[in-house]
């Protein structure tokens, strides 16, 4: 390993920023792929695939993805919620690897829900 | 650029490793790979995360879910529930004693919620060998300053008002050691690392070089840039191999890359560090005998002044840190002192870790603001006693030179002034419970065994004195104590103190004098009436079942190794005392409470077992 200079502290920080953001919390978006039996069975894995091949040719570093249980929706998984802070959640069904792709650009990246995709927007109440 | 859906931070402290780390790594790292999630998920193995008591532990993010007692049967599950289905595994979760329910998220659980984080900041968060995570942290930016824009009055000058006091025992001002060391003129001045952390229970010290080796070096390389010290040496026990091991991994990195070695991160500043291990004498732990030792000549303690500000090392002027204080400078100087003064009060700024161990329930290691009620430690964070039905009696703070702090004094503060005037000190950190069927004549006759065997021998009345308080603390723990054996112990203890050259002497009689001060009825009722209340000593007690109590289950007729209990399945039971040996199995066994403990029905009290010396 070369001499680190000050420079290079700073890059290296920079560099693990990504990883760090996932322990410190510190996201502005979260993505859910649903993956209940029927998300599984639907396709929900290959989605999940595509989202962090883009994640990773976008270099963000501030897009988390996470798995969850089935929305409860079965008839129209795969989905996915996608949430950008201080935003309600919109959820998204009938996903192929093209609409992810797509929605992973215009929502998660340019913050515009695509209204053509998304089933709901905001979460059910809970009691 | 490498992206993953989660990380698994896998603890792999020493509590960890011993119930199970490497062989649940091995299975979840195949589990994983099985279902082809190994690029998606990566496994980080960390330092001490703190919650020893449910090891193996593991924490993934970024849902910050807190998975306790991992078993490799249990693995399969788990990969498939919570990382192919996306259900976090409630199984595996910690569960409140109370309401039964999983509490997931770690920060919710109240062992975590209550502690503060900067000594441990790192703690489960980063793998120790790797340094690039420590610089993702904000590490070595703080000595990037410290080498770089900072002179060594300015550095000095955050530490003292910052307020750091040693966190090894004394307690003594960090920032005010390094001023002294820093005005000494010499060729050569050493900046040293106490890792030679010898109390019983206590693994503060351990757990942070395990998991944050970075954080050391860069305390001492600040503190080698403010006295002006070309080297250093941290000296650690060797049977902290573990420690050792990534305290070394971390030396050698830093070496290569600059870190350490000359001119640190370009500037004109070089420091050269080595490790040096101790054999394991607790007397080392002192600041001259430590010196002495990496000299390579027998650890013995010697008078001051000379202080080793002046004439440590070698005779050159030395600083001494422990392991603790220095892992706090880095945020000190980065955050300044106002920052660090937000934690704790006047007297005692910042926030101090805790190794939490005996009869409590979540035994581990924790960080709080100094300042925060006893209690609060024990019950929110400790969880209470770990037997369900006993009662909290003392707890034992500062090891062999600390003291029992009883129940009614729970409520005070954990303050370095607080604590000293209960007769105990903060010491470095050991917390040792212990609940109702503790005896404290026992208790305090273990420290003295322990003090007594550490003694280096140089000063007469620590070498004899301890010695001679031991043979009266075994009389009275075995029926031969007599009426003014308390006050000759009071006595003897304040020559000891006032007599000894260094800490482990002058310290040696608090657990006997803090036991006497909250316990005295104990001694005595010991002496008098031959009655350990507790029974643990085995001369001093009878066991005896009551009648109304006793439903005859068994248990301890089961449990009795000598016979001695006789009785009908769900009629009372019987102990024949003359078969009886004291052994508590059958206390211990029953379930209704209905052994009863009385006093010894020995005449005579055996003779002590002569010293016959040693023969050829």
């Amino acid at each position: 390993m070369a001499k680190l200079t000050i420079a290079d502290l700073k890059k290296i920080k920079e560099k693990q920023h990504a990883t760090f953001a996932l322990r410190e919390g510190g996201y502005r978006a979260k993505v859910t792929v649903h993956m209940g039996t029927c998300g599984i069975a639907a396709g929900a894995r290959d989605i999940m695939s595509v989202l962090m091949d883009e994640i990773s040719q976008a270099g963000v570093e501030d897009v988390i993805t996470t798995t969850s249980g089935c929305a409860g929706f079965c008839a129209r998984e795969p989905m996915a919620t996608v949430e950008i802070l201080d935003n309600p959640p919109v959820k998204y069904g009938d996903l192929t690897a093209d609409k992810i792709r797509e929605i992973f650009k215009e929502h998660v990246i340019g913050g515009k829900p695509i209204e053509k995709y998304a089933l709901v927007v905001g979460s059910e109440t809970t009691y | 650029m490498e992206k993953y859906l989660a990380n698994l931070l896998m603890c792999a402290g020493t509590g960890c490793v011993a119930t199970g780390t490497p062989k649940v790594v091995a299975a979840l790292k195949a589990e994983l790979e099985k279902h082809g999630l190994s690029d998606e998920i990566k496994v980080v193995l960390t330092g001490c995360n703190g919650f020893c008591a449910e090891g193996p532990v593991m924490l993934v993010y970024p849902e910050e879910i807190f998975y306790q007692k991992l078993t490799v049967e249990e693995i399969p599950k788990l990969v498939e529930e919570h990382f192919l289905k996306g259900r976090p595994y409630e199984k595996l979760m910690f569960k409140d004693i109370e309401k039964k329910h999983a509490i997931p998220v770690m920060n919710d659980i109240p062992f975590f919620k209550y502690q503060v984080l900067r000594v441990l900041r790192n703690k489960g968060m980063i793998d120790p060998e790797s340094l690039e995570e420590y610089i993702a942290r904000d590490g070595y930016m703080a000595a990037a300053q410290a080498v770089n824009e900072m002179t060594p009055e300015d550095i000095i000058k955050v530490m003292k008002d910052s307020g750091l006091r040693g966190r090894g025992g004394a307690g003594f001002p960090t920032g005010l050691k390094w001023e002294f060391a820093s005005k000494s003129q010499a060729d050569q001045k050493y900046m040293l690392c106490n890792g030679d952390e010898g109390d019983p229970g206590a693994f503060m010290d351990r757990s942070v070089m395990e998991a944050d080796p970075h954080s050391v070096i860069e305390g001492m390389i600040i503190g080698a840039r403010a006295i002006g010290a070309s080297k250093g040496v941290i000296y650690v026990r060797a049977e902290y191999p573990l420690a050792v091991e990534r305290l070394q991994m971390a030396i050698d990195i830093c070496l290569e890359s600059g870190l350490l070695g000359e001119n640190i991160l370009g500037s004109d500043f070089s420091f050269d560090l080595e490790i040096y291990l101790g054999a394991g004498a607790f007397v080392c732990g002192e600041e001259t005998a430590l010196m002495r030792s990496i000299e390579g000549q027998r650890g013995m303690p010697r008078p001051r002044p000379p202080f080793p500000a002046h004439k440590g090392l070698w005779d050159k002027p030395s600083v001494l840190n422990n392991v603790e204080s220095l892992a706090q400078v880095a945020p000190i100087i980065l955050n300044g002192a106002e920052w660090y003064r937000t934690l704790g009060t006047e007297k005692s700024p910042g926030s101090k870790v805790f190794a939490l161990t005996g009869d409590i329930r979540n035994v581990g290691l924790v960080e709080v603001p100094m300042g925060i009620p006893l209690k609060t430690i024990i019950y929110d964070i400790g969880g209470g006693i770990a037997k369900k039905k006993k009662k909290f009696k003392a707890v034992q703070l500062g090891g062999p030179s600390g003291g029992c702090i009883p129940e009614e004094l729970i409520n005070i503060p954990v303050t370095y002034e607080d604590i000293t005037r209960t007769g105990a000190i903060v010491g470095s950190g050991g917390m040792v419970v212990m609940d109702e069927d503790t005896c404290m004549v026992s208790t305090s006759k273990f420290f003295l065994e322990f003090t007594a065997d550490e003694s280096c021998g140089k000063c007469t009345p620590c070498r004899v004195g301890t010695r001679v308080m031991l043979d009266m603390l075994t009389d009275i723990t075995e029926g031969r104590g007599r009426e003014g054996d308390i006050e000759t112990l009071q006595d003897l203890s304040k020559d000891i103190i006032a007599t000894s050259l260094c800490g482990l002497g002058q310290t040696a009689p608090n657990p006997v004098l803090t036991t006497i001060r909250y316990f005295r009825h104990e001694y005595e009722s010991h002496i008098r009436d031959h009655w350990c209340q507790a029974g643990i000593c085995s001369d001093l007690c009878s066991f005896h079942i009551l009648d109304d109590k006793c439903k005859g289950c068994g248990l301890c007729l089961r449990g009795c190794p000598s016979n001695a209990v006789v009785g009908e399945k769900k009629k009372p039971h019987r102990i024949i005392q003359e078969l009886c040996l004291q052994c508590r199995s059958c206390y211990d066994a029953c379930k209704f409470g209905a052994i009863e403990i009385k006093p010894s029905l020995k005449k005579e009290p055996e003779p002590a077992l002569k010293d016959e010396g040693v023969t050829q």
